[in-house]
């Protein structure tokens, strides 16, 4: 059918020469941001196969998803006894499993349900697919990037080229942010008091969704665009598009802290080459500076926890 | 930013000169369907506004919505006082609200809840936007699009060519099954479904099948009746967690994609959906239609059938007569 939904896609694809022929994992597929993520994969010519883990539901999700008209077999995994064989073969795994805020939470109050799961599911994921891209949506992102990365370590496996924290939501809502300012007032500089607001307001969204979801949960329809934005990105790299970029948190000599997000080019290894962090304003510079405390300690707490895990 | 989700589709539309500002309101957004159709229609350069209407919730989708990097405006809507304003100067009105089925139920046995769902909220539109397109996704489709055009005739603003029975996954699903069972991209195939929306109203047309397919008789027959059967096989295997929510919001999404491609001026848009039909006996049924700016521009109808789909389509009238009647008879004692 000539669907909208892909047709662009596939002939923008096969100009390009592109392989499409990915096999991706989403672990938490049955949550709040699993489902409409998985939708999104679907949807996807670069994706061959979907395979859908979590601890319930699977079964129900895969048989809803597999109707869609797309190429993508689909399949569901439930419980533990499951995961190898959800694994196997994949060359991108996306991990959005765990708990959400709850108003006057802090993404670090989720620290102990969820440093539990994202050791456990990255730790089949470093015995029964090694070479895969992880890419993490878990929160804390500061800390569950750190897990990961000890936890590969372990077992031997470890590659800092391959282990993504998701922060593309954070572009995504910069990027609206300021496009409905430009949008008011058709100007491309921000006076200085605008600026903090702006800045504020991107550095605060999450919990701005938290609030307005009055206990219903968090971000998950933006956060699911999102992850499929990065992991398309990934895709289409992993493929053989060159130019690719996107920020992530990873393993970073950038700033004095091992892990950092900055702009990375993407390639068939994953990251091909960090970006830097360019040239920044005075303002900038501050809050590079002002953000390594809390940087350190997230890392820290949870490369401690991954060295008791297990 | 160059997101694959949209630069494609970005690309095509301005080579054709689309117009692209069309507002569109979902009316039961928070519930399992219309949270991920709402994120489809977001992500769509198609849609300008995006209004979000249900009972609770709304607030919190539209602010999750909201920061989609796409330039669709969204705002939320909760409770029936605040659901004329929703609907003000609405384009298109896609209406999945109400209560899924439960493992060994059919869709009839929804009646009951949402019939007065769908009368409620269609009287809203016949008030507030007896212009807009209405595409109404709530189970009975057999019944509640009777009652969506009763109530629109009550208010004096029926327009048959704009009142759709969103039947679209039917067709998803016969798409998919054909091309596994022959080894094709699902989306290159295309299998015309026509009849009604509940089991065996829902008649695939596989003789019609483009590219050209056959199939042993036997074959068939297991093929169709999976095609009818797979909306209760979702059910099952969701054991009680729901009924087809994701695949749903996919084809409501495509389906209303190719309804405001249509109304934007694009030439040869066709889609089947259930809607007042001159084509058999009955006074609703779904055909394939060829869609432009004032909605149905002509019927296609049945085109040539096979003796199997002929039996097929005389053996859902009794059926179909049965849901529309009980749908009208609702509307008429409706408030």
């Amino acid at each position: 059918p000539l669907c909208i939904l892909s047709v662009g896609i596939q002939a923008s694809l096969r100009e390009r020469g592109l392989d499409n022929h990915a096999k991706v994992a989403v672990l938490g597929a049955s949550g709040g941001i699993g489902q409409p993520l998985s939708l999104l994969l679907k949807n996807s010519p670069l994706v061959s196969k979907l395979s859908l883990y979590d601890i319930a539901h699977t079964p129900g999700v895969a048989a809803d998803l597999s109707h869609i008209e797309t190429k993508a077999s689909v399949k569901g995994f439930m419980g533990p006894e499951q995961l190898p064989e959800c694994l196997k073969g994949c060359d991108v795994v996306v991990i959005p499993a765990g708990v959400p805020r709850k108003p006057g939470m802090t993404r670090d109050d989720l620290f102990n349900t969820n440093a539990s799961i994202v050791a456990s599911l990255t730790t089949a994921c470093a015995k029964h697919c090694p070479e895969a891209m992880i890419c993490i949506i878990s929160n804390p992102v500061n800390s569950t990037i750190p897990i990961t990365s000890e936890v590969f370590k372990k077992h031997g496996v470890y590659n800092p080229n391959k282990i993504f924290g998701v922060t593309t939501l954070d572009i995504v809502r910069a990027n609206t942010f300021v496009a409905e300012l430009k949008c008011l007032q058709n100007q491309l500089e921000f006076p200085q008091d605008q600026l903090e607001k702006l800045t504020a307001r991107i550095q605060e969204a999450g919990t701005e969704v938290v609030q307005a979801k009055a206990g219903a949960g968090s971000a998950t329809l933006s956060m699911a665009y999102a992850g499929a934005r990065f992991a398309f990105s990934l895709l289409e790299a992993m493929s053989g598009k060159q130019g690719v970029v996107e920020c992530a948190f990873v393993r970073s000599d950038v700033t004095e802290v091992p892990y950092f997000s900055t702009p990375l080019q993407l390639g068939k290894k994953g990251i091909e080459k960090n970006l830097g962090l360019g040239k920044l304003s005075p303002f900038e510079e501050k809050m590079v500076a002002a953000a390594m405390s809390e940087l350190k300690g997230s890392i820290k707490k949870g490369e401690e926890f991954a060295k008791n895990f297990k």
